[in-house]
């Protein structure tokens, strides 16, 4: 049965309550803020709960905020069979942006993470196989952060025109 | 048309029978049977494929058999946004073909960048950076009408160049791109 997010929020605040940092169930686009190091259990929960069951992650997104000096990290899980969805955050330090992978979970998460790594740069600890996935493989940077800046030439061809 | 009736004294013969330079008659041949490599990158390989179909009938001008290896291709139209990781991917098709070899640059992205001229850190900025190209065909894509003149201009350059004459024929420049 499909739950309101104001449900599933509280069944994963009783389970994780000193886990769960920020809880905007209100918010336009209802989300929840947890600790990076609680992530994985979380994460395992939501899958296996019975009235959660959210067996498909269907985006891992990074973003960059870099006034608050902060990556966060997007997680938006999907049931297909209660038909409900949520969205977990975790917010890391933009010098050495970490978490857990969840590629264990499911394993979508694969090839989500390693664009997050390539675009945002940020590092999951655990992955089998964090390597670019997008960007060549010898491409300086992670071109979505917000201080990024064009490179000038790639492998000798100019990128720049006047 | 002296000349001819004065090699063909015969009535029969002179209105069968016509006489031009090799060259010319090998650049006819040559332009009407140009073979395209199939390779389309990004959506400028919609609009080629629509030219190729029934609709537009690229076949009308002998560039119907598209080829699925760079060895039996004359012409690499390259359709779609280049980016840096398939730079030396396409540069590599290119040396595979066969001389004499054409390029159409189809659409934007391929002439200059496109959209991606000034953020996008990932394109090629022409792919006149990696390989000669000979037609460059304007469009964001260009319609199977603009493709059509890419290839009638790319017919031109064949039927006025020499093509027995090694030492006449026109060179291109050698690009270098580490692959």
């Amino acid at each position: 049965m499909a739950l309101k997010r104001q449900e599933i929020h509280e069944i994963v605040k009783r389970k994780f309550g000193d886990a769960v940092l920020e809880d905007r169930a209100e918010a336009p686009e209802p989300f929840l803020l947890v600790r990076p190091d609680a992530l994985e259990s979380i994460a395992t929960f939501c899958r296996d709960e019975a009235t959660l069951r959210f067996d498909l992650l269907s985006a891992i997104s990074g973003v960059d905020y870099p006034e608050r000096s902060a990556i966060e990290v997007v997680y938006c899980l999907d049931s297909t069979a209660h038909n409900h969805w949520l969205v977990l955050k975790v917010s890391l330090p933009r010098q050495d942006p970490r978490v857990r992978t969840v590629e264990n979970i499911w394993r979508t998460a694969d090839w989500h993470e390693r664009e997050t790594y390539d675009l945002v740069g940020v590092v999951f600890e655990g992955h089998h196989n964090l390597v670019r996935i997008l960007c060549p493989e010898d491409w300086e940077g992670h071109p979505l952060r917000k201080d990024y800046v064009m490179p000038e030439s790639y492998r000798g061809i100019k990128n720049v025109v006047e | 048309m002296s000349e001819i009736e004065n090699l063909n004294p015969d009535p029969l013969l002179r209105d069968n029978v016509f006489i031009n330079s090799v060259d010319y008659v090998i650049g006819l041949t040559r332009s009407n049977s140009v073979w395209p490599m199939t390779f389309g990158l990004a959506c400028c390989a919609i609009e080629m494929m629509a030219t190729g179909m029934s609709k537009y009938d690229l076949d009308r001008f002998g560039s119907g058999v598209f080829r699925a290896t760079p060895r039996q291709a004359d012409l690499m139209i390259v359709a779609g946004t280049v980016t840096h990781k398939m730079a030396p991917r396409v540069k590599r098709l290119y040396d595979q073909m066969p001389e004499p070899k054409y390029v159409i640059a189809m659409g934007g992205c391929v002439i200059r960048g496109g959209p991606y001229v000034k953020y996008g850190y990932h394109v090629l900025k022409g792919v006149d950076l990696i390989v000669p190209v000979d037609v460059y065909v304007p469009g964001c894509p260009p319609r199977p009408e603009a493709l059509m003149e890419g290839l009638f201009e790319v017919q031109r350059l064949m039927r006025h160049e020499t093509f027995l004459d090694r030492t006449r024929r026109r060179t291109k420049p050698e690009l270098h791109v580490p692959t």
